[in-house]
């Protein structure tokens, strides 16, 4: 049944991706890194009360630990002026290593880690399966189905109070909308998703879902609706053409996937129209170009009809003067002659009237 | 009962430190007033705790004698340019339209009215050609007409402005100016936190000095004074005299 895992794939992907969004914007994209260890200490908690390894209060603990993991490494930003990578450094690594001392005392005997209770594999999900009437699906891609549809139930019911409160927190309040509570509701959304998606396909590739999509759907959008859905088109393609190549490559489905979210990132790093690196490169060089033209024509203003524009101003020297190379200058020259803003007399360059118009319309010297 | 904006015993403190100490003042209807002071005087926070974004340790801030609670919808505020990624994936049109949310109310969608009042503002602060732009594309001043825009489609009765003026182009500093006067007229009180002492007289008929403690509150012409500038920036400044009407540091 491998269609059924493309499923699980397809909907932790759509789930995931949505939530990331926020967390992009927010620039909180590495608190899917803290959560994912954090959660054991809440799972640990659980255990202690439960004593049962299958329990879903397990996963219950562990996405209120997500949740109250947002809480402390905020709290420290806010109060001790952290800055945002220390704390979540901090946090991090001090809940996680709690919880590794507590099984080490308590649960020494139980086989109580991260990997049992949640990491998950995406080619044994089938396995583990769930009957709902007639239907018999595997339990991941049944909890992963109620996670998309709550979250999208959730977005689309507070979707203008979400982007709100994404883009400025403070008029949130201003406008009485109570930005702490949708604050903490969307992070309790986050670390629900998560939870679940760890559960079904394993921490590295939920991070990767989380983030990847919305990063390479932000260089194309301009609206967040429009990154939404951009996103999750994004997530379904690399979704498919990772389980595909796995199959084709026989390598792991997760791995796989992982990869194919890095390279369409790259390609829409470097290709993008607008923000990409290509795009940035040919922007930078015109504005370069444009920039040396005014200062070419700066240059012959200040020094025509002064006693050095002889030497200044003569073709031959004057890239000497302005530290050019000669092909750049006598490319410039052949422009400014083109458009009629300089002419030659006995090889000294001199503005003509269009030219000094020119001048005089140039923004800094208006 | 007394309209207007009233500030009193107001004490706000982070840790040991307070940053605003026993505030008193009152700003009737129809008044632009400027708060000026020096950096770490506790302008912004001013602002913040009458805005409810701050918890004050002792005071409160009165609109119409009633708290801030029971008055938002009827509060503008235009933060500093740098409090928002201008990255982030949204159009002017989409800005100015949030500062219709608060009449919009939880989880109802934007109407076609709060569209047009969003058009409308624009036009006013002659920004409609870029309603569709996205908001990385925006000089300062735009930037800075956007967020006066949302202000605006407030439809507030008392607006906070933080620095408006900072780092604006010219047209921007007129286009702001001219819509104090029509707030005024419109009988509103605009509060701002300024920066430039030399325009104070320009562009606000009341002002609050500020240092920690209110050193002088009330209308420009009593209370902008030289002693009372020196006073609000506590070293003996040396006053430039511009002309009759300037002050500078």
């Amino acid at each position: 049944m491998s269609i059924e895992i493309l499923l699980v794939a397809l909907t932790t992907a759509l789930a995931t991706s949505m939530v990331g969004v926020f967390l992009v914007l927010r620039k909180l994209s590495m608190l899917t890194d803290a959560i994912s260890h954090t959660i054991l200490l809440g799972i640990v908690i659980a255990y202690y009360f439960v004593r049962d390894l299958h329990s879903p209060v397990l996963l219950i603990g562990a996405t209120l630990m997500g949740v109250f993991t947002v809480y402390l490494i905020e709290g420290l930003i806010k109060v001790k002026n952290v800055n945002e990578g220390a704390a979540i450094g901090i946090v991090f690594t001090m809940l996680f290593s709690i919880s590794v001392i507590i099984i080490n005392t308590q649960f020494r005997n139980v086989h109580l880690d991260i990997p049992m209770v949640l990491l998950g594999n995406l080619e044994f999900t089938i396995f583990n399966r769930t009957t709902i009437g007639f239907l018999n699906l595997p339990t991941s891609l049944v909890v992963m189905l109620v996670v998309l549809l709550l979250n999208l139930a959730l977005l689309s019911l507070f979707y203008k109070e979400i982007k709100l409160v994404s883009f400025d927190y403070a008029l949130a309040g201003v406008l009485g909308f109570t930005p702490v509570i949708l604050h903490y509701g969307m992070m309790t959304m986050v670390s629900l998703t998560a939870v679940a998606a760890f559960d079904a396909v394993g921490a590295i590739l939920v991070i990767a879902l989380m983030i990847g999509p919305p990063i390479t759907a932000l260089f194309f959008t301009r609206t967040l609706l429009k990154t939404l859905l951009l996103t999750a088109v994004i997530a379904v393609f690399n979704t498919v053409l990772g389980y595909q190549l796995s199959v084709l490559l026989d390598v792991t489905i997760s791995g796989m996937i992982a990869t194919v979210i890095l390279f369409s990132f790259m390609t829409a790093l470097v290709f993008a129209p607008d923000k990409g690196l290509i795009s940035r490169l040919i922007t930078l060089h015109s504005q370069k170009r444009e920039v040396a033209f005014i200062t070419f024509i700066q240059h012959v203003k200040n020094h025509q009809n002064t006693a050095d524009a002889a030497d200044e101003l003569a073709k031959a020297t004057i890239h000497t003067h302005l530290g050019w190379s000669e092909t750049f200058m006598n490319k410039l020259i052949d422009k400014a002659s083109k458009t009629g803003y300089i002419k030659l007399e006995n090889d000294v360059i001199g503005l003509t009237d269009k030219g000094n118009d020119y001048y005089k319309r140039l923004r800094f010297n208006q | 009962m007394t309209k207007g904006f009233r500030v009193e015993d107001l004490t706000v403190a982070y840790d040991r430190e307070p940053v605003l100490w026993d505030i008193d003042f009152d700003v009737p209807q129809g008044t632009i007033m400027g708060i000026v002071g020096p950096n770490g005087a506790g302008k912004t926070t001013l602002i913040k705790a009458a805005l409810g974004l701050i918890k004050p340790l002792s005071g409160h801030v009165l609109f119409d004698e009633k708290p801030y609670k029971k008055m938002y919808k009827k509060i503008g505020y235009v933060p500093q340019k740098g409090s928002v990624d201008w990255d982030f994936p949204t159009t002017v049109f989409d800005v100015v339209l949030m500062g219709r949310y608060g009449h919009v109310g939880w989880m109802r969608p934007v109407r076609n009215k709060d569209r047009k009042l969003a058009l409308e503002a624009l036009r006013q602060v002659d920004m409609l050609p870029y309603a569709k732009r996205h908001i990385s594309e925006l000089s300062g001043g735009q930037q800075q007409r956007v967020f006066i825009a949302r202000a605006l489609v407030q439809e507030a009765d008392i607006y906070f402005m933080d620095e408006p003026f900072q780092g604006v182009d010219v047209k921007t500093e007129k286009a702001i100016v001219a819509l104090f006067k029509q707030l005024k007229a419109q009988n509103k009180i605009v509060i701002v936190v300024h920066h430039d002492l030399n325009t104070v007289r320009d562009y606000f008929d009341a002002v609050t000095l500020l240092n920690v403690k209110v050193v002088a509150s009330g209308p420009v012409k009593d209370v902008y004074t030289k002693e009372n500038i020196a006073k609000t920036y506590r070293a003996d400044v040396y006053l430039q005299e511009e002309s009759d009407d300037h002050v500078a540091v």
